[in-house]
């Protein structure tokens, strides 16, 4: 049964082949630059082979508002390494040269991208080969800003669905979103809390009933187990402080990448892959 | 663009004055923003939440503040003029407030909003401690649980004004984020509030952040301007010519300047913190020293690098050290109907001073940087030309940062 993917988004394409695998996926979450541009290439290049079915990258970004500590922590560790925007496209450009079919999203803050300027923003990041964008900052009520000019160039808008975001709320967070629905399944920050399975699949069943879209669910996964039983309740789990506090663990006193850094955030990112494709195989 | 017919109509449904303003927020916080500006907009309509705030504003904030003559001041800057001239100085005296400035004003109108609409607890960022203290305040007399934001940097500058918070009952957080200063603790109450939006109510401190604040703060605060007007016309018979106050986020200012702002022969002037001058980078002068960008929910001017990354605002008043401003500001700057202007650390200091000495008032350095500007402006007005200036704040918080500036050991 194979299906004709020569018109769809790498991003759409993924999702119907997780369909076809009968798996949910894995989105990691890693911050571009952290702990420094080398090493964050590394560790990019060998993220789909470790099990990484998406890759969200963060922009790093001075002021991370909705964020917790230790994605605020990444950020910081890769401005003070000297991450821009502009780096950011650059890593995205020399993963691309060797990676055509993992999809890449972009995650981060709109005043780095507005400072660029948001035509030039889009011609480097469609040309660098992003696939979309989940800017934090921008809700509905701004989507003149970034959201319309970027699906006209050709990217996903990606938007997050918290449990605050109720039936009447949740037709106007669906439109424009496309690729997939990215559900936040606490209330609050990244990576403080972990949210409940049953909590978990009548969300999602929730947002199921108001749109086709592919849900992933985020926020608070930590290990294996968790990631396993999230991506059975939805079409992709999102694992994202749990990874940069790997890269954190992994540094020396200075800040500095320690040997085997990659090597061990690979190794974690292949137990998390490992749970999610295989509750089953595993067991 | 043509002038408009009138300054006084922002922001537009959407929060915008012209570009400025907004709701850049993330989803978490949406559905809570929209429940606010809801609330808002039906107390405004009912005139039992009109009463009351005037209420309390007359019986526990002490207003109306006296609008007074700085007769010596004045005659102090005529004996500069090399034209025989120096304006009519007016004090706008909300330093006399309860608590101290005219935070308070802001205070009372969010906390009789937040019971309005049965929220449980109350959050807040401070810089200064100024904000803090009011919330802490207005929090103690309404019964409600406080926590006050605050940068761990903050915290060691302003320790009288922590232990207040302490006294009042409030809950003082240590920021450690980012540079722990003002806008971390931004950061960290938005943080809190997204995880705690069903009981929670934030009241922002300045013209600043997602729409309805903007508007709502300058509401609260626009008692500034509504007196000054009945007060200048009561003393004077006519409106003043200039109206000066300084500026951080902006809400003393645009509290005063709001009123006033469809008189065009009213010349007003908003005074940023040059800092240690805006050529060394370090000042907290967002209109003369930054661009427009996105931060804290609203498009306004930032100091951020050409990445886009924020900057730490500089002032050696920590009531300025803000690296934005409100929105209206912003957008009054760019249709030239507010001119802003910026007064370094020494210059603030030397007024603080003067005032001290000629006029019996010590005035917190906030609006020391104000008067810095009257000084420059006022030798050269006419004798008969009315400036009034927004003494915002009083002094005594500030007396340990000024002694050890100024190398005397307390």
């Amino acid at each position: 049964m194979s299906q004709d993917l020569s018109n769809v988004s790498r991003l759409e394409a993924r999702f119907a082949e997780l369909k076809a695998a009968g798996r949910g996926g894995l989105v990691t979450f890693v911050t571009a630059g952290d702990p420094d541009g080398e090493t964050s290439l590394a560790l990019l290049r060998r993220l789909p082979a470790a099990g990484a079915d998406i890759i969200e990258l963060g922009m790093p970004f001075s002021d991370p508002m909705a964020d917790g500590p230790a994605i605020q922590a990444s950020s910081l560790r890769a401005l003070k390494a000297g991450a821009t925007l502009a780096k950011t496209l650059e890593l995205v450009r020399r993963f691309r040269e060797e990676d055509q079919s993992t999809p890449i999203i972009l995650m981060g803050y709109y005043n780095p991208i507005y400072s660029m300027g948001v035509e030039a923003f889009l011609a480097e990041a469609t040309a660098a080969g992003v696939d979309g964008l989940i800017i934090v900052d921008l809700p509905p009520e701004e989507d003149d800003e970034l959201c319309r000019p970027a699906i006209e160039a050709g990217l996903h808008w990606i938007r997050l669905a918290t449990p605050t975001t109720d039936d009447a709320r949740l037709p106007v967070v669906l439109t424009h979103t496309s690729g997939f629905l990215y559900y936040v399944a606490i209330m609050g920050i990244t990576g403080t809390k972990s949210a409940d399975e049953d909590e978990i699949r009548r969300a999602v069943a929730r947002l199921k009933a108001h749109t086709e879209l592919p849900v992933a669910v985020g926020f608070g996964i930590k290990t294996p187990q968790q990631a396993a039983v999230v991506a059975e309740a939805a079409d992709a789990a999102v694992v994202g402080s749990a990874l940069v506090e790997r890269i954190r663990v992994n540094l020396d006193d200075g800040g500095k990448a320690q040997e085997g850094l990659v090597e061990d955030v690979v190794g974690f990112v292949g137990s998390l892959a490992e749970g999610v494709r295989g509750g089953r195989a595993a067991a | 663009m043509g002038t408009p017919n009138t300054y006084r109509a922002g922001p537009d449904e959407r929060g915008h004055f012209g570009r400025y303003g907004g709701r850049f927020v993330a989803e978490t916080l949406m559905p809570l923003i929209l429940e606010v500006e809801q609330a808002y907009e039906a107390a405004k309509q009912d005139s039992a939440f009109k009463q009351e705030i005037e209420w309390y504003a007359r019986h526990y904030v002490g207003r109306p503040s006296p609008l007074y003559y700085a007769e010596r001041l004045t005659e102090h800057l005529r004996l500069q003029s090399r034209n025989g001239g120096g304006a009519k100085i007016y004090f706008k005296r909300d330093e006399l407030n309860h608590t101290g400035s005219h935070k308070i004003n802001n205070c009372m109108g969010q906390i009789l909003l937040a019971k309005r609409m049965g929220k449980k607890r109350i959050i807040a960022e401070t810089g200064a401690g100024q904000h803090g203290v009011a919330v802490a305040t207005v929090c103690a007399r309404f019964d409600l649980p406080c926590v006050v934001y605050m940068g761990e940097t903050d915290i060691e500058r302003q320790q009288p004004n922590v232990f207040r918070m302490k006294l009042l009952g409030a809950e003082v957080r240590p920021v450690t984020s980012g540079t722990g200063t003002l806008k971390d603790a931004m950061n960290e109450a938005l943080r809190d509030w997204v995880a705690n939006v069903e009981s929670t109510f934030y009241i922002i401190g300045t013209v600043a952040g997602p729409h309805p604040y903007p508007a709502m703060v300058r509401d609260f605060q626009s008692v500034i301007g509504r007196e000054t007007r009945d007060q200048v016309m009561e003393a004077e018979g006519r409106l003043p010519d200039c109206l000066v106050a300084c500026i951080g986020g902006g809400s003393n200012a645009m509290g005063l300047f709001h009123p006033f702002l469809d008189d065009r022969d009213v010349r007003i002037i908003g005074v940023e913190a040059a800092g240690k001058g805006i050529d060394t980078g370090e000042h907290a002068a967002s209109l003369n020293g930054g661009r427009p960008g996105v931060l804290h929910g609203n498009r306004t001017y930032l100091l951020q690098t050409g990445d886009g990354q924020i900057i730490d605002a500089y002032s050696i008043s920590a009531g300025l050290d803000y690296p934005g401003i409100g929105p209206e500001h912003s957008w009054l700057n760019d249709i030239g109907r507010v001119e802003y202007v910026s007064v370094t650390d020494q210059e603030a200091l030397a007024s603080f001073q003067l005032c001290s000495r000629l006029e019996g008032i010590i005035p917190a350095l906030e609006p020391s940087h104000a008067l810095a500007h009257v000084e420059k402006m006022a030798p050269d007005m006419a004798r008969d030309d009315i400036l009034v200036m927004n003494l915002c704040g009083r002094g005594d918080k500030d007396v340990f940062a000024v002694a050890e500036r100024l190398g005397v050991e307390l």
